[in-house]
């Protein structure tokens, strides 16, 4: 196979544990998201814009749906003669297999993968971020730089700074020293988790960190402290726009609120920078006679008589005439039956609300905004649901709700 | 179904759809949101499990092969048989008749692996399955089979068909376009299934003894001679061959009956992918009896309307009774009433513009107003 220059490694066996019911049935990149994608789509349409077509997607934690989805690759062009998409989830060798401990460690498995291609630089990525980032300039960044290592970051606000993992640059942006959610930080620029590193070098780093029995085989936490400790030559790639981990429900929440804003900070409708998924096969929404829509974003297939306001919404879902649908993400093949309320709920596929029903989030004092209802639930006509309900679950009216 | 292949026949008449076809075929005529005319036959042909498909074009047919391109959206990107491009040979001098398209690509006709035809034109708009129409065609052993819809013909989408008559036992006895008398209320769908050696019977004799018209020559003329049967047809049905039945076939997809049966009822429909993101309603979006497609974003009002792929539609702006082909603009204020406006136009703001319902504006491609 001919020689790449940059092949890209993107980690996708994240669970997400902290996005709950949504991620009980898949892994969290393939988490759908803004109406028709899924979070993956990001980071393999940046590849495909960036002109970065071997990926190497690394999967462990319930691949099915993340696995089908991908597929070829055809969706983003990754379905190339030289290069593509390549699955690769943890294996059996010999003496016995084991899952991926670590994020060092997943790429240090597929050792071979990367020494069959033989690039000269690896791009690390993370799965599970929303952002639009043209990967050349990072990759022309750590040429001109001839550095060792180049790390992504993005400036924060300084109160939330010590939640990140924070870069101490030098003025030529050379890092200096990286503290892991440091309580006084002296710096705001956090890691993105996106690394390129020089391949030769990062397969020493991988096959020293996998000996050390201390190691938790992590990048942030073992091979980039390790790579400063030995004064390798590390740069800091400043990127600005909008990026968001969407770890939590709330900021899943609101990542999908922001493609809502009057002029949104991530602009997902940009013909020069696409956002590729694989597209569903139907035809364009209809809004009946008496729908009123508002701030809101709706895909193909939808039939809307009903009211929706400042939602985002999946295809295939039926709005019947009376509902109302507010600051609520409705995933595809949801039903909101005639005269059902909807407010702050994130509603998981197939799922089916009732006639007269009414789904909504308590107010703000509750600690979360919103709350969530897994994959295929039936809610009866006329039931009141204000916590969380795991997937598949009966719920007549007058039952009562599953604790979370 | 594998042992049928499909051959969509372009020979269609285009003067009454004006600028809609100045630069394109009939079947490359974008249609109902996010679709082209051929999508509609193309994925009834694939949905009923027909992996072959030749389409015979005549001219102009540059958008259709960038709609088409490999047939990959269709499933029609195969190793062995999918889909085939049929061009006219160079010689051809204009208005020879479609039987010298037939006759030129006989060897492609010949040399494929199935041993039964389904000929159909493209401009007719319905999502069915064959799978029935093929069985009554082997049951009756048939020469040829017509589909057939029996509907009101006096209205205008219906001008200029084949009419057909049958008996009692469902053979055609009479076939006629635009007969001087009646009878029958069954519309011939231009579908077509026979064996393959009867095609080739067929389009060899006709090129034999000077005939030019599949249709005429083919057809009519060996009613009575051949075991022709008609198959009677249920659905729904459309037929664009106007500007006037352009415009009435996409309103009727305002209803969501039909909207629901053209789209869903026997398989999906399939089109050439965008990667267009989820329409944007603003603020002060208003939205009523509309069919919307993806990657539009609406501050306006859009009244009984149905808008393409990328269609902007800023602050103010009032669209009623039209169609909005993709890419346009509509500018603030501006207000748009029965209104066909093709791909990338634009309208600036304040601009008013207004055709009758039998008869609306139609605004050339690119066009800039």
């Amino acid at each position: 196979m001919p020689r790449k220059e940059c092949v890209a490694m993107l980690l996708a066996g994240g669970q997400g544990s902290r996005l709950g019911i949504l991620t009980k049935k898949l892994a969290k990149p393939a988490v759908l998201f803004g109406g028709k994608y899924r979070i993956i789509d990001f980071a393999l349409s940046n590849c495909n814009n960036s002109g970065i077509n071997t990926v190497g997607v690394l999967t462990q934690y319930k691949p099915l749906a993340l696995n089908s989805y991908i597929g070829i690759g055809a969706a983003w062009d990754l379905d190339r003669k030289n290069g593509g998409v390549y699955v690769l989830p943890p294996y059996v060798r010999e003496q016995g297999g084991e899952w991926y401990k670590g994020t060092a460690d997943a790429i240090c498995q597929n050792m071979n993968f990367i020494d069959s291609l033989n690039p000269e630089y690896v791009l690390v990525l993370s799965g599970d971020h929303i952002y639009k980032m043209d990967y050349s300039e990072m990759i022309k960044f750590h040429v001109e730089n001839k550095a060792d290592a180049t790390i992504a970051v993005i400036a924060v606000p300084w109160e939330e700074a010590s939640r990140f993992g924070i870069m101490n640059t030098a003025s030529d942006r050379r890092i200096t020293e990286f503290v892991e959610k440091p309580r006084h930080p002296q710096s705001n620029l956090a890691s993105m988790g996106i690394y390129i590193f020089n391949w030769q070098m990062l397969r020493q780093y991988l096959v020293a960190d996998e000996q050390n029995q201390k190691s938790s085989h992590d990048f942030g936490k073992d091979v980039i402290p390790q790579m400063l400790e030995d004064g390798q030559k590390m740069y800091a790639f400043p990127f600005s726009g909008y990026w968001k981990d969407v770890g939590t429900v709330d900021s899943y929440w609101e990542a999908n609120m922001d493609l809502l804003a009057e002029q949104p900070e991530l602009d997902i409708h940009d013909p020069a920078w696409r956002i590729y998924s694989v597209n569903p096969t139907r035809p364009p929404h209809y809004l009946g006679p008496d729908s009123h829509t508002a701030n809101s974003i709706i895909s193909e297939g939808c039939l809307i008589y009903g009211e929706v306001e400042h939602s985002v919404i999946f295809p295939d879902v039926y709005i019947g005439p009376g509902a109302r649908v507010k600051d609520s993400i409705i995933m595809s093949h949801v039903r909101i039956e005639a005269n059902a309320t909807v407010d702050r709920a994130i509603i998981d596929q197939q799922t089916v609300v009732g006639e007269d029903a009414i789904v909504a989030g308590l107010p703000e004092a509750d600690g979360r905004k919103i709350i969530v209802i897994g994959e295929n639930v039936t809610i009866s006509s006329s039931a009141v649901v204000d916590k969380d309900v795991a997937s598949d679950q009966q719920l007549a009216a007058g039952s009562g709700q599953e604790e979370r | 179904m594998q042992n049928v292949m499909g051959i969509i026949n372009l020979n269609e008449s285009e003067e009454l759809l004006r600028e809609v076809t100045k630069h394109r075929p009939l079947a490359a005529v974008p249609f109902a949101g996010r679709y082209r005319v051929i999508d509609f036959i193309l994925s009834s042909m694939v949905n009923s499990g027909i992996q072959n498909v030749g389409i015979l074009v005549l001219s102009k047919y540059r958008a259709l092969m960038d709609h088409l391109r490999s047939g990959k959206e269709w499933d029609l990107a195969r190793k062995r048989d999918g889909l085939f491009i049929l061009p006219p040979a160079e010689t051809q001098p204009c208005g020879s008749g479609d039987i010298e398209n037939f006759y030129r690509n006989l060897d492609y006709i010949k040399s494929s692996r199935q041993q039964y035809v389904l000929i159909a034109g493209s401009n007719t708009i319905c999502n069915l399955n064959f799978k029935k129409a093929f069985q009554f065609h082997q049951a009756k052993q048939a020469d040829i089979t017509v589909l057939y819809k029996e509907q009101e013909i006096q209205q205008d989408d219906f001008k200029h068909c084949a009419i057909v008559d049958c008996d009692a036992d469902g053979r055609i006895v009479d076939m006629a376009v635009n007969p001087s008398r009646q009878e029958s209320r069954k519309v011939s769908m231009k579908m077509y299934l026979m064996a393959k050696t009867t095609l080739i019977d067929l389009i060899t004799d006709c090129a034999a003894r000077g005939g030019t018209d599949f249709l005429m020559d083919g057809i009519v003329k060996n009613v009575g001679k051949l075991a022709i049967y008609g198959y009677p047809y249920k659905g729904f049905m459309g037929r664009i061959h106007s500007v006037a039945s352009y415009y009435h076939q996409n309103m009727e997809l305002l209803k969501p009956d039909r909207w629901q049966e053209l789209f869903f009822k026997s398989g999906p429909i399939y089109t050439k992918v965008k990667d267009e993101a989820p329409v944007k309603y603003k603020e002060n979006a208003h939205i009523a009896n509309a069919m919307i497609a993806n990657g539009c974003v609406i501050e306006g009002t859009v009244e009984n309307s149905i808008l393409f792929r990328g269609v902007k539609v800023e602050l103010g702006a009032y669209i009623k009774d039209s169609i909005i082909m993709q890419k346009c603009t509509i500018g603030a204020n501006a207000k748009l009433e029965n209104v066909i406006c093709d791909k990338d136009v634009s309208i600036s703001a304040e601009k008013w513009l207004k055709g009758e319902v039998n008869y609306p504006l139609v605004i050339e491609k690119g066009t800039v107003i």
